[in-house]
């Protein structure tokens, strides 16, 4: 068979199904979301809001380990660092509201000198340097008396807000942003970064080799994690609206981050929004037990790493071949070439 | 294809109908072939021609998808590497391989740990090759690769095996140096042991060889004693085909 | 002289830090891998000083003659059960099953214990110290535990340069084909290594808890000062890891003497420039860790 006879005989496509349904499903959807503090109860909309903050942090981390193999352990200090620059801006007068892309880009701009020196570092020891720069950042933010110290501050700025209202701006805040994250994620996947990006994951040294410029690649989606990250430490400022150093830079946010998109599946859009759910179904199950939610959480997570590395959703898609949010390309034979 | 074990010698390698691939890629395919007591055999081939995944697969480093290995009358097909050494398979590997924070005699001491105790000690490698006593407290990466690859060789012979694999061992060194190695081949074989030699330099293994088996893609190309092959036969199996079949090759190949 | 005191101290808090951190370097060196979840064994070995050595009738202060074995045997066996499954996926999947049983064990202690420090009772030993001059007290317990940590080093290098398994734990380490093909069955080496980094963090965590209180969170926090004597000290070199231990000791010291918030940060500062200008550490082998 030539190379011509078996290219021809191939059928490349994005997506499984028409992308007409979605994009119709996408509009229903969105659009159920955003109304949705006002057709549901106030304690399910209040899950959803963190249902969102979840939702942004695990795709923030499924960029970095999922797609560029960058396990940190130190995602809190860009969530701390977002939700303390939304503080500071709300202090100096400003909107929180307005404040979260700024928080977003001050993650991002901080980011840039820490690649420099974490990227010294492979595999497990950059997963601990991490988590170093999280406990300075943690322990340097709580010296600040301006921002309240160790024992935190009020978030000015929301009390303009009847009550009601209030809780219907902390949705939508969160619900907007991990709208941007999830939808920017999937257009920066299917960008020339997602290429070298699915380039190193097959084979570092042959995508270096090959030209892909692999360490502006992983630095570009550092930046772009700890940016997603501020983003959605500045909505947790919002949603609290209390903003303390040993919550917000604490361990558990990465850790319920790493649960998330191992359990939906790491290096898929969809993976980390079924962790998510996941996540949240357990809570309101088991929520009354203490930290037993929890612990099944992580159990879980780490039964999956070892047996069913690819998640929750990966496991579905191998099954049924379905795939909503498409960044690759599906090649198969096609069925009237002999 | 498999030779048939004479009545005097008994089996000590016996392959039949050995597959190997590495992923989607087939290196060998469907190899049958057995080693004597006392013989040494040269498994020849073009770079690629899948010789080297043999012996690793002999040795236990790749797992085979078709066929069998016996040793001296055993399966060992499954045998984790370890095991098959503990039974008297040495590899020396491709490229050496020495343990690079280690002294020679720790290298040679690591050889002996769960090898067999027999006439090949550490001694032994010493008058086997003189110039190591001196140097014995050396660390092995500041050697020649000469040096180490007779240290490589030490290594696997310390643990007295009875089948001994040597993958490449004239890869990148002088001709002089590649003699040196070669003269001791038949002092080991002497002592009873079995050799299986992977070459891509013919004339170094048809020199030694007392068998010759060429691959070619991964397949047995011919089999024989060198002094009854004639130079052209070792050609044709060795690279193929001459170029007026070149088209015919292109037709078959996997 | 208060400078004087700022090293001893120093050195004193240094030489733990080393004996935290000897088998998280071990399980690197020989198996590539980052055990996230190191610190949490020396919580849990502490708890078993604690809670559950008593009601087999052993003495708190004795529990170690205990614990360290069972604690040498816990870590061969998840070696060759979880640890060993996640190394054959692939190192990445390493760090989020060990990073994961980490969180699982901080919150299962925290479910069964709380958050309330323990300690080990060592009677009045704990308060006990001989002065050496005006203004500086040692205290025994600190000096034994130095003491312990340089020994334990000691006994690691005479093992790994002078004995049989130690040799081929070296062989596996440098080049784990050419090791097995040495008769090394490198599972079976790794699980020696994994006993020996679960014993000696053990014993690290119950001279932990001798000298202060802990909490389940204690592991987390001892793991990163572990973690920066070993990249200050030069990854892959066992004195490095002291004399990085010492440094990172007393960096902290002169921290807490500027102001008691900086003693943590102090230490992670030095780590970090150390990254910035020397990042093979001090002692470190040239090529970088990869």
């Amino acid at each position: 068979m030539s190379t011509r006879e078996s290219l021809s005989s191939l059928d490349v496509r994005r997506s499984t199904h028409s992308p007409l349904i979605t994009l119709v499903g996408s509009v229903v959807l969105v659009s159920l979301f955003s109304v949705a503090p006002w057709i549901v109860p106030a304690w399910f909309a209040s899950i959803l809001m963190n249902f969102f903050i979840l939702v942004i942090m695990a795709t923030m981390w499924n960029l970095l380990a999922g797609y560029s193999g960058m396990v940190s352990i130190g995602q809190q200090a860009f969530v701390g660092l977002g939700a303390y620059a939304t503080l500071f801006f709300a202090i100096k007068g400003m909107s929180p509201l307005a404040a979260i892309p700024l928080a977003a880009l001050a993650c991002g701009v901080i980011a840039l000198p820490v690649t420099y020196l974490l990227f010294r570092l492979r595999g497990g020891y950059f997963s601990i340097a991490t988590w170093v720069v999280a406990d300075t950042a943690m322990i340097i933010i709580g010296t600040v008396a301006y921002l309240g110290g160790g024992t935190g501050h009020y978030l000015p700025g929301l009390s303009n807000f009847d009550p009601v209202s209030l809780t219907h701006v902390q949705y939508l805040a969160s619900w907007s942003v991990a709208l941007v994250v999830v939808i920017g994620t999937y257009v920066l996947l299917r960008s020339r970064l997602g290429l070298v990006l699915a380039s190193m994951r097959d084979n570092e040294v042959a995508a270096r080799s090959a030209g892909a410029h692999v360490t502006s690649a992983r630095r570009i989606v550092f930046i772009v994690a700890a940016a997603g990250c501020g983003a959605a430490g500045a909505v947790l400022a919002i949603s609290q609206p209390f903003v303390q150093p040993g919550n917000e830079f604490s361990m558990s946010w990465t850790a319920e981050m790493l649960f998330a998109s191992m359990i939906g599946g790491l290096g898929t859009i969809e993976g980390p929004i079924i962790g998510s759910v996941v996540y949240f179904v357990l809570f309101q199950w088991l929520g009354q037990y203490g930290a037993w939610y929890f612990i099944v959480f992580g159990s879980l997570a780490v039964g999956i790493a070892i047996w069913q590395p690819r998640g929750l959703w990966g496991a579905l898609r191998d099954r049924f071949h379905v795939e909503l949010l498409p960044v690759g390309h599906w090649v198969r034979e096609r069925r009237s070439a002999k | 294809m498999s030779d048939a074990p004479t009545g005097e010698s008994s089996v000590v390698l016996e392959v039949s109908g050995l597959s190997v691939h590495h992923g989607q890629l087939c290196a060998v395919e469907d190899v049958s072939f057995s080693v004597s007591r006392g013989e040494v055999l040269a498994m020849i081939g073009a770079n690629g021609a899948g010789k080297s995944t043999l012996l690793r697969t002999i040795a236990g480093l790749h797992t085979p998808s078709g066929g069998s290995i016996s040793f001296e009358g055993a399966d060992i097909s499954r045998l984790a590497p370890h095991r098959r050494f503990a039974r008297g398979i040495s590899l020396v590997p491709e490229g050496r391989r020495l343990f690079s924070s280690m002294t020679l005699e720790e290298n040679l001491l690591v050889g002996t740990t769960k090898g067999a105790r027999g006439t090949f000690t550490i001694e032994a490698i010493y008058e086997l090759f003189p110039w190591m006593r001196e140097r014995r407290r050396s660390r092995v990466w500041q050697f020649s690769g000469g040096e180490q690859q007779a240290v490589a060789i030490g290594r696997a012979l310390v643990a007295n095996p009875r089948l001994l694999l040597l993958d490449e061992v004239s890869l990148g060194l002088a001709p002089i140096v590649i003699e040196r190695i070669y003269d001791v081949i038949p002092r080991i074989v002497a002592e009873g042991v079995t050799v299986l030699i992977v070459e891509q330099d013919v004339g170094q293994g048809l020199k030694v060889a007392t068998r010759v088996h060429c691959l070619l893609e991964g397949r047995t190309s011919l089999t024989g004693v060198p002094g009854e092959l004639s130079d052209a036969d070792i050609e044709r199996a060795y690279f193929g085909a001459s170029l007026h079949d070149s088209e015919r090759r292109a037709g078959g190949g996997a | 002289m208060t400078w004087l005191n700022i090293v001893i101290q120093g050195a004193l808090v240094g030489g733990f830090y080393a004996l935290f951190a000897c088998g998280l370097s071990l399980m690197f060196g020989v198996m590539k891998v980052i055990n996230l979840a190191h610190g949490d064994v020396a919580v849990v070995a502490g708890y078993t000083a604690v809670f559950l050595a008593p009601k087999f009738g052993v003495s708190p202060l004795w529990s170690f003659v205990v614990v360290v074995p069972v604690f040498a045997l816990l870590g061969y066996v998840v070696q060759r059960t979880l640890i060993q499954k996640s190394i054959d996926r692939d190192p990445f999947t390493t760090l989020l099953v060990t990073f994961g049983l980490s969180v699982l064990i901080e919150n299962l202690l925290l479910e069964v214990y709380t958050a309330n420090g323990q300690s080990i009772n060592i009677g009045s030993l704990i308060g006990s110290s001989f002065q050496l001059s005006s203004t500086i007290y040692i205290s025994y317990v600190s000096l034994v535990v130095l003491g312990v940590a340089v020994a334990v080093l000691g006994a690691l290098q005479i093992f790994l340069g002078h004995t049989k398994t130690g040799r081929l734990i070296r062989a596996v380490s440098d080049d784990r084909e050419a090791a097995q093909l040495s008769g090394a069955n490198y599972r079976h080496i790794f699980g020696i290594a994994a006993g020996i980094a679960f014993a000696t963090v053990a014993l690290a965590g119950i001279a932990y808890g001798m000298t202060t209180e802990f909490a389940p969170s204690s592991g987390v926090t001892n793991l990163i000062y572990a973690f920066e004597a070993v990249v200050v000290g030069g990854i892959g070199s066992l004195w490095g890891t002291l004399v990085g231990g010492i440094a990172i000791g007393i960096a902290q010291q002169l921290g807490e003497h500027i102001n008691p918030e900086y003693q943590v940060l102090a230490g992670n500062l030095l780590f970090l420039v150390v990254l910035a200008v020397r990042p093979n550490g001090l002692f470190g082998k040239k090529t970088a860790p990869s």
